[in-house]
């Protein structure tokens, strides 16, 4: 009966999503980039960027789309190869701050007293600390970097998740589901991890999708701090760089990265909130 | 409520304790030794043990904990290792241009979401609604460095309307340094406001309450502003303070661009420098500063909904 109702639950929330034009639209556009960074992480169909083509700082053509940067290349290639680092940045800082907060966040609801105590104070400690302290406190130390702009991203985010997971398992562990799973004898484990969090889950899919925006801006601005991604373009790294060009004219390399960022944030806006509205049971219906 | 403001404020030693011991951690354990970064290429072994000696690096990992611990307390931070400065002195002197700009922006875009936001809540669900939610989200998706940019470059370097950067600390004068870095930082502040703001009212407005009041023949504007805006007051305090002592942070990225000489352009030098007791001395005040705040915000429950009772 369980496995009926889930599945039916879920294929709801999945008809009312796809309903809503604006969240079809945003998941089609988070596929094309997710595509994209598939096919520049195994290089494969996509222009080249590394090569110099032409003199510096072409404006954009038929030729170069988007221009050419300070060492002639393709600025329009570079915006594409960026997505690579972007959906990377959001899905590895995803892969690390997800599963600490949902962990963190369900031992401490489930088991209540001193284990919430010891968890609550570490949760409000780390929230103590300004998120962007912590950041550039990480990188600084791990050194400049793709993987210190994961770890510090994937560690510092945790926290928010953590949170909405804890008060959320509290609510559960009291509902009847789970004193019938102990009465059969569900252990701990079991009530836990296969009763209660599969209902908390819609809370997971929200934040994964928040996490995806904050970490592909949170790269924008540890490039501009100096501490992002060396050796390949970034979008991060290429705003940076329009520092030193928008006084000669040259707008086309902040325009092209801010506009390839701009659409696949806010597809993950418009898909977190597409998502909360069809996945929170409390709006079914509405 | 003083047993429960004295609980709380002995709740933030725990706090303070653990925050001293991330930082700690971080810069103490998992940095690697300063000394020969500071020292050059060519430092000889004596001098490294001696500087070490002096920063208090030789010292026993527990004794430099409590090192960390006891600035939190005593708010001595020990010099910077970059300029020799006092750290103390160095925020002092950095507090006052930051709060000139964070102050009066912060003020204005608080102010500025929530009429904007009565105003999509009064037309919920309509076009003007519609429009104002789209171009929140949308300002929301483009980066803060992009904003920064674009506006100093069009606005300051290409129409000449404002001061490209710098600073002067004297009243008048420094409006004119703080109008643009101020202008960016509400237009950052109001998409994710107007949207935090929006939800909150219109949760409000669904309640039994505001039927009885529509019902006595109230007007939908006195509806918002009397029953609807007071009793949404909860989570927008909570929204508004929790966000103060990242004023007190500074606006980090405004003033580097602006070359505003406050905390925010500390942090960065000191980032630069790889200052390390500067970006402690941050990290900590910063952090104490949101415990504070957080308790504030817990009191300010109290006024603002009798019904809340802090035990």
């Amino acid at each position: 009966m369980s496995t009926q109702d889930t599945k039916s639950l879920w294929a709801d929330a999945f008809s009312r999503l796809i309903r809503d034009r604006w969240a079809l639209i945003s998941l089609v556009i988070v596929i094309v980039y997710a595509g994209i960074a598939v096919l520049a992480t195994i290089g494969w169909g996509l222009p080249d960027w590394k090569t110099s083509q032409a003199s510096e700082y072409l404006p954009p053509s038929a030729q170069f789309w988007l221009g050419t940067d300070l060492f002639g290349r393709d600025v329009f290639a570079k915006v594409i190869h960026g997505t690579k680092i972007a959906m990377s940045v959001g899905l590895v800082t995803s892969l690390i701050a997800i599963p600490i907060g949902v962990f963190i966040g369900a031992i401490a609801g489930y088991f209540g007293g001193w284990i919430d105590d010891i968890i609550s104070w570490f949760i409000t400690t780390f929230s103590s600390i300004p998120n962007i302290m912590l950041l550039i406190s990480i990188t600084l130390i791990m050194g400049k970097g793709l993987v210190s702009v994961y770890l510090a991203l994937g560690i510092t985010g945790w926290v928010g998740l953590a949170r909405l997971i804890r008060g959320e398992v509290m609510k559960h562990k009291e509902r009847e589901y789970v004193h019938a799973a102990s009465a059969i004898g569900g252990g701990h484990f079991r009530k836990l991890f296969i009763h209660i969090l599969p209902n908390v889950t819609h809370l997971v899919i929200i934040n994964t999708s928040l996490q995806f925006q904050t970490a592909i801006k949170s790269e924008v601005i540890l490039s501009y701090l100096g501490l992002g991604v060396q050796g390949e373009p970034s979008w991060g790294t290429m705003i940076d760089d329009a520092r030193q060009e928008l006084a000669r004219g040259v707008w086309w390399q902040l325009a092209g990265a801010t506009f390839a960022m701009f659409l696949v944030v806010l597809a993950f806006n418009l898909l977190g909130d597409a998502l909360r509205d069809s996945l929170d049971p409390k709006l079914k219906g509405k | 409520m003083t047993t429960y403001i004295i609980r709380r404020l002995l709740y933030m030693i725990p706090v303070i304790f653990g925050v001293s011991f991330i930082i700690f951690v971080l810069f103490n354990v998992v940095a690697g030794d300063p000394a020969p970064l500071l020292l050059g290429k060519h430092a000889t072994a004596q001098q490294i043990h001696d500087l070490r000696e002096q920063l208090g690096l030789n010292k026993p990992l527990f004794a430099q904990y409590m090192d960390v611990v006891k600035s939190a307390f005593t708010f001595d931070f020990g010099r910077s290792w970059a300029t020799r400065q006092d750290i103390i002195e160095m925020i002092r002197q950095g507090a006052w241009p930051s709060l000139t700009l964070t102050i009066p922006a912060f003020m204005i875009s608080t102010v500025l979401s929530i009429l904007l936001s009565l105003v999509v809540a009064f037309y919920r669900g309509k076009g003007i609604d519609l429009t104002i939610r789209f171009l929140c989200i949308a300002g929301q998706s483009i980066s803060s460095v992009a904003y920064i940019l674009f506006f100093q470059y069009f606005f300051a370097y290409k129409l000449g309307w404002f001061e490209i950067s710098g600073y002067e600390p004297e009243f008048p004068m420094f409006l004119s340094y703080v109008a643009l870095p101020g202008i960016i930082w509400i237009v950052l502040s109001l998409g994710p406001d107007v949207r935090f703001f929006r939800t909150v009212i219109l949760d409000e407005i669904y309640q039994d309450y505001v039927r009885t009041a529509r019902a006595k023949g109230l007007g939908e504007i006195t509806v918002l502003l009397k029953h609807v805006l007071r009793n949404a007051m909860i989570p927008i305090i909570t929204y508004v303070v929790i966000q103060i002592p990242f004023l007190i942070l500074g606006a980090l990225l405004l003033e580097s661009f602006f070359s505003i000489p406050g905390l925010g352009g500390i942090t960065l030098n000191a980032l630069n420098s790889s200052d390390f007791p500067v970006i402690k001395a941050m990290a900590v005040l910063s952090s104490i500063a949101y415990i504070l705040f957080s308790l504030l915000t817990d009191v300010l429950y109290t006024l603002a909904d009798p019904r809340v009772k802090l035990k």
